[in-house]
């Protein structure tokens, strides 16, 4: 800590930190536009300018870049010196030169940080008088808008995209003030945190096109603070809704979690909530129960008379499927409506019995799972399997500034502050901390790693064992051959060596045996550093689905499976199924599940998007999506956080709990999220931790309600007047503490139920520092979450792993982000990145089978025979055989042995699946420093 | 013993000495001996006490800058020398002649130069129309390489050192050191931030060590005779002789190595022959395009670094540029503008966005149509793109001849307003 005085106040303020950060900090004023709270200085737009004094005897001072200027303690500071407000106006009046004047029709006008800041720095009237520099913008592909006319060059985009993220594909191009930002040839832009531009542009030249599309000023937006449903990680985001329908989602600041970025699938997947897929009425297949099977025999329902036939189907014995991509409470209605012995969870047998090891290992002391920040921390980073940039690709973000660490001990060794951007990058080069990287097939993390390993699961198991038995002699481990044991040693070495080793993996490959063999190295680990450390080894586990490990907790202590659901309805020995927002076809072979339909017992789906499977209900309920209803969601971490519903659905749409608890539905109130967690809390005290989630938000709606809507939020009282020229009542909430108005508390400065940054004078998103307790600090009053799990389990010794066969050809499952993931696949935007199914194969193969580049192979698994189009790669396991599904093909049929054969090439299917091919981003040329 | 060790061996009526022609000029005595009697530590201290000033334009101490290289046990082991030869400074034209003069001679300082700091390997860092000085220094370090004075292990002696020529692909602001490292490592040519300089983190992230081809030229100089008759050199308050040159409307424009403390008035009278036929002198920029103007009346200042500094301008290149009575002086700083200003890398709002607009307005000034507005808008530029205010020296070095000539030409502007044309033009 250091004492300063800016401006005669004296401060106690943070010495590691540059002056600008520490300004912010302590609530002040100055503008800037290049630096970034999670990206550090470089000194390039000079609008932070203060005064510095040498001692209490200077008079005079010196103009210094507050971003650039380290706090010395002592430090006598000036904002408010008129040379220092003078030199600020100028540069905000050189910037504003050739910026047009078009904040009226610009999509970034309202929430604009140029806006903010040229407000702040007092330019008004524009003196320059000569031609403004003009530019050609380019089609950057579905996700993002490009406006280079807007552009005030502070360099952050590249930074961002480049420096921060790994993208290659924008850069900055020419020069002096034709120094433009853009792609070098028009086309989409690669990287998987593309969106996060229109957050890290300080005005409109990045703006969100899938917003563009059905746009709204920010004030006009209603909002709630909401966790994205993407994958297992639990990003916090900040879903807006105008007239019925959401328009976008932003970020929502996490100190532990997602911090200031989101990735492109997070971003963009809310248009699913808008699709022509939704289910918007119930749907009673009448003609099923007298055998005919015809479309049209399908009657529409009120929600009452549908509740009725609910309650009326599903009498007696009734067996309930659950949904990792449901709600906890949604889950938790379903448990409790039809008992624990009939509760079956509805992951997939194999996802099943990975995340029961999960579970184990998340309760084992001597183990420790680390959040984003803390894997940001780690200096060593063993990757196992997961792709993690297309499942949890948030992970994969953190995992990248994770290999930073090894330049900012660099930089601290030669006493160069880390905020020091790019003094730190130019100083530390290449040198990266180690990140070893196991995986069927080359990744898009290859480039920042220093290891990578490509081998099949069984492959993968030989090395993690491997490395254990080089860790801990004790390791019962088969001989190896001296090539393995050599890279086993190299990578144990690296996990000695570091002071935060992390063992990251997921559940993608569906294999408890990886799983089992990951934790033993952790564990071997830990074994090896005793008397060293006591700290706990970093390991986590990446989870497919928003709620994977809420769902499978629930089920925890019951033997139940899908496939012993499956085989129960396809004897029928139930009365009846329920099958929460759900499709089984993604969850098990096609042919159970078509048994199990066979059985005919009645059949209630519940869910939000029609799919392949609630086709064949004989009622479909119509959910509400995640962003219509309250819910809470268990994350990676076994973090539960609260999601509140953004706008209420339209009738007769319910949150499924709603449909599920059987209480009259009809009345109102219908039961609340709240009712549910706290009955079933009290009930179980495996789960007591989800009472202080509510008490969080009890002492939140204790005073009065806090409004969705924004001050300014304008046209209420029109917005209706086509149907009535009456004033519409509010919505109610009783379920929340947010109303859905634009009265109550306002959250100026309490952040606990914060979905949008808003302070006086700071429109932009960058108002969040408003509500950090410092920079980069945790949130004044935020809400992080509760864990649910504690480390109660008891220190395992090792688990023996199953040897798996290497001889049959058995294929590793591709993962995409865009399209990869059910619900964000319906997203309009994202099916414009995603591709079909498609095989992956080596050249070596390639030749065998004399198939070329985009041609096309017969896969033959069981009863299955698909024709997929062939991705040729440099970089897969060798033997190995990638599929990618696409939600279509049946993994589980094909994770059989496989046959393959040529398929003769038609050349409009070649031009077709080479179309197809353009949107994924692979390249092979990334391949870590000591290559595979 | 020479008067002028930088150029002694130049002739431009014929073709530079090849190695054998160098040699034979106690060409590379210096080094050998350096290699065989002198530890680096001495060398340094040599060069610390000999008084070289960077001859690229900042006048920095040389030894002194050299001394902040780390040595030692934990210092990095890779180091890097880099000769800037990216001569782009506006009426500058002083290195060509010694790379294309005496190529040799800027070898065998680099090989001084990296001996001392422990790099193996540097380059030349050259403007891309040097195409001359680009064949001829490939020949010359080829020939050095032949005989053993470059490579691994130069004469025995454990110490090797590489020479690399690197074309430069051409922006004024590649001759910034930091700008230039970024340009070398196929980087956007923009400077760096300071702290951390180059001799801590450099090229690659090494110790750096970035000098100007004239001053490295003056190393096998000061080896060779030692640091007394070095500083005779000098006439007044600093050591040395330094290359003048002059451009500009004289009779014999050219460019000379004079001792340090000269009057200017020698270097224009004597060497340029004084202005030509029907010219009057006017002003002057004493040291290139980014200097400020001096008048008639400071003629008789000596060529140092601080007695130009005293006048309000600085010595800089040593390169003077000569405004006649009979060019229009608006004329002539709006030309230097408009190079300053394509020439900003983009990198700082102020001169990105600054140098532009005080373009617009000379051109506006130009074709006669300005306003009085525009004068103090180019004075508040002075200030706006000041020293400190910008990223790098680029901008403030631009607006010395800004200022200067509102100073000194204040009545040649108002001219200008409002005239509908040039008045010289007129």
């Amino acid at each position: 800590m250091a004492k300063i005085s800016i401006d005669g106040i004296q401060y106690e303020v943070n010495a590691a930190n540059n002056l600008l950060q520490e300004c912010l900090s302590q609530g002040l004023d100055l503008p800037y536009f290049c630096w970034h709270p999670c990206m550090g200085s470089v000194g390039a737009c000079r609008q932070c300018a203060v005064k510095q004094y040498r001692d209490a005897d200077d008079t005079k001072g010196t103009l210094v870049m507050a971003c650039m200027t380290p706090i010395t303690d002592g430090g006598i500071y000036s904002i408010q010196d008129s040379q220092a407000v003078d030199f600020r106006s100028h540069v905000i009046e050189s910037l504003m030169i050739s910026h047009p004047h078009d904040c009226p029709v610009c999509e970034e006008g309202g929430e604009c940080h140029l806006q903010d800041m040229t407000q702040m720095s007092g330019h008004n009237y524009r003196r320059y008088d000569f031609q403004k520099v003009t530019h050609r913008n380019q089609n950057l592909g579905p996700f993002l808008n490009h406006e280079m006319n807007r552009c005030i060059a502070c360099y952050r985009c590249v930074r961002f995209y480049g420096d921060y993220a790994g993208g290659s594909d924008l850069v900055a191009l020419a020069s002096h003030h034709h120094v433009y930002f853009g792609r070098h040839e028009e086309g989409t832009l690669e990287n998987e945190f593309s969106g996060n531009l229109v957050e890290v542009c300080p005005t409109g030249v990045f703006t969100d096109k899938t917003f563009s599309a059905h746009y709204s000023r920010k004030w006009d937006l209603q909002t709630a603070p909401s966790i994205c449903s993407g994958c297992g990680v639990g990003c916090n985001t900040s879903p807006g809704e105008r007239y019925g329908s959401l328009r976008r989602i932003v970020n929502r600041y996490h100190h532990d979690i997602n911090g200031y970025f989101l990735c492109d699938r997070g971003r963009f997947g809310y248009d699913a909530n808008n699709s022509p897929q939704r289910v918007t009425e119930p749907v009673f297949a009448q003609a099923r129960i007298n055998g005919n099977s015809e479309a049209s025999a399908h009657k529409s329902m009120t929600a009452l008379e549908a509740a009725r036939q609910f309650e009326a189907m599903t009498g007696g014995e009734v067996i309930g499927i659950g949904s990792p991509r449901a709600s906890l409470e949604s889950n938790i209605a379903l448990l409790q409506r039809v008992g624990a012995e009939n509760f079956y969870p509805g992951l997939s047998d194999g996802e099943l019995a990975c995340v029961r090891e999960v579970l184990l290992l998340l309760r084992e002391p001597g183990l420790h799972c680390p959040d984003i920040r803390g894997l940001e921390q780690c200096d060593c980073v063993l990757l196992v399997d997961e792709d993690l940039s297309n499942t949890s690709a948030r992970m994969a973000l953190a995992l990248r500034q994770a290999t930073r660490n090894a330049a900012t001990a660099m930089a601290t060794a030669a006493r160069i502050p880390p905020w020091q951007d790019a003094a730190v990058r130019e100083l530390a080069q290449h040198e990266r901390s180690p990140l070893i990287i196991l995986s069927p097939q080359g990744t898009r993390l290859d480039d920042v790693a220093s290891d990578t390993f490509l081998g099949t699961v069984a492959q993968q198991i030989r090395l993690l064992n491997a490395i254990s038995r080089c860790l801990d002699p004790h390791f019962d481990a088969p001989v190896e051959s001296p090539e393995l044991v050599a890279r086993a040693e190299t990578i144990a070495g690296a996990l000695v060596q570091a002071t935060r080793p992390c063992l990251v993996s997921g559940i993608s490959a569906q294999s408890p045996a990886l799983i089992q063999a990951t934790a033993n190295v952790a564990r071997a680990l830990r074994i090896r550093r005793k008397g060293e450390t006591e700290s706990p080894v970093d390991l986590c586990f990446a989870m497919p689905e928003a709620n994977t490990l809420g769902l499978a907790l629930l089920a925890e202590g019951s033997a139940n499976t899908l496939s012993a659901a499956l085989s129960r309805l396809a004897q029928g020995k139930a009365d009846a199924a329920i099958v929460l927002e759900n499709d089984l076809f993604r969850r098990a072979p096609a042919a159970q599940v078509n048994a199990a339909l066979a059985g005919q017992l009645p059949l209630v789906v519940l869910d939000h998007l029609h799919n392949a499977f609630n086709a064949h209900a004989r009622l479909l309920l119509p959910a509400a999506s995640p962003a219509e209803s309250n819910g809470s969601w268990v994350n990676y971490e076994a973090r539960a956080q609260s999601a509140y519903r953004v706008f209420a659905p339209k009738e007769p749409l319910r949150a499924s709990y709603e449909w599920l608890t059987p209480a009259d539905p009809v009345q109102l109130p219908l039961i609340g999220s709240e009712e549910i967690l706290a009955q079933f809390a009290s009930a179980h005290p495996g789960f007591a931790a989800l009472r202080k989630l509510l008490t969080q938000r009890e002492g939140l709606s204790a005073v009065m309600k806090s409004p969705r809507q924004l001050p300014r939020y304008s046209g209420r009282t029109a917005m209706q007047a086509d149907k009535h020229v009456h004033e519409y009542r509010q919505t109610l909430d009783p379920q929340s503490p947010l109303s859905f108005s634009m009265e109550g508390v306002p959250l100026q400065k309490d952040s606990s139920l914060l979905s949008v940054a808003w302070a006086p004078g700071w429109n932009s998103n960058q108002a969040i520092s408003k509500f950090q307790q410092e920079i980069n600090g945790e949130l004044q009053q935020g809400c992080k979450g509760v864990h649910l799990l504690t480390r109660d389990g008891v220190d395992a010794s090792y688990t023996q792993t199953a040897q798996l066969s290497e001889k049959t050809l058995s294929p590793y499952f591709i993962s995409h982000l865009f399209g990869g993931e059910e619900i964000s696949a319906e997203a309009a935007a994202i099916q414009a990145r995603a591709s079909g199914p498609y095989a992956c194969i080596d050249d070596k193969r390639a030749r065998e089978l004399g198939v070329n580049q985009h041609g096309r192979i017969a896969v033959h698994a069981g009863e299955l025979s698909v024709t997929l189009p062939v991705l040729i790669r440099q970089r897969i396991a060798p033997g190995g055989i990638g599929i990618y599904c696409a939600g279509e093909l049946d993994r589980f049929t094909l994770a059989q042995e496989l046959r393959v054969e040529a398929v003769a090439e038609e050349p409009d299917m070649l031009l077709r699946s080479r179309e197809m091919f353009r949107h994924l981003l692979i390249n092979d040329s990334w391949q870590g420093r000591n290559g595979a | 013993m020479s008067e002028r060790p930088l150029t002694r061996n130049i002739d431009m009526s014929r073709e530079p000495y090849d190695l054998l022609q160098y040699r034979q000029a106690q060409g590379y005595e210096a080094v050998l001996r350096m290699l065989r009697e002198h530890s680096p530590a001495d060398v340094l201290e040599m060069v610390k006490n000999s008084g070289l000033k960077g001859r690229g334009g900042a006048g920095f101490p040389t030894g002194l800058k050299w001394s902040f290289v780390p040595t030692g046990e934990h210092a990095p082991k890779t180091k890097y020398l880099v000769v800037n030869a990216d001569e782009m400074e506006p009426g500058t034209f002083k290195d060509r002649l010694l790379m294309e003069g005496d190529p040799h001679l800027l070898i065998e300082g680099m090989i001084i130069a990296a001996y001392t700091i422990q790099a193996s390997t540097a380059f030349i860092f050259l403007r891309g129309e040097y195409l001359r000085a680009e064949k001829l220094l490939r020949q010359a370090i080829a020939e050095a390489g032949a005989a053993g004075l470059l490579g691994p292990n130069i004469q025995g002696s454990g110490f090797g050192l590489d020479i690399i020529v690197h074309t430069s692909a051409g922006r004024y602001i590649c001759g910034e050191e930091t700008a230039l490292l970024n340009a070398l490592e196929g980087k956007r040519a923009n400077p760096r931030a300071k702290p951390p300089f180059p001799q801590v983190s450099g090229l690659w992230g090494k110790p750096t060590i970035v000098n100007n081809v004239e001053t490295i030229c003056n190393l096998p100089g000061i080896l060779r005779y030692g640091i007394d008759w070095y500083k005779s050199l000098g006439k007044g308050s600093d050591a040395g002789t330094k290359l003048c040159g002059v451009s500009g409307r004289v009779k014999n424009p050219g460019c000379w190595e004079l001792p340090l403390g000269t009057p200017i008035r020698e270097l224009l009278e004597e060497r340029a022959g004084g202005m030509s036929e029907g010219y009057t002198l006017r002003a002057f920029l004493p040291g290139g395009g980014s200097t400020d103007f001096l008048l008639p009346e400071h003629l008789d200042l000596t060529l140092d670094y601080d007695v130009i500094g005293k006048a309000g301008s600085r010595l800089a290149t040593g390169t003077m540029i000569v405004l006649d009575d009979r060019t229009c002086p608006v004329g002539m700083v709006g030309n230097l503008m408009r190079f300053f200003s394509h020439e900003s890398c983009g990198w700082c709002t102020p001169c990105r966005d600054g140098l532009p607009w005080v373009d617009a307005i000379f051109q506006r000034l130009e074709r006669g149509e300005g306003r009085q507005e525009d004068l103090s808008i180019l004075e508040e530029h002075l200030n706006y793109l000041g020293p400190g205010r910008t990223f790098c020296a680029l901008a403030p070095g631009a607006m010395a001849p800004l200022g200067s000539a509102l100073r000194h030409f204040r009545e040649d502007f108002e001219a200008h307003i409002g005239s509908g044309a040039c008045p010289w033009q007129r």
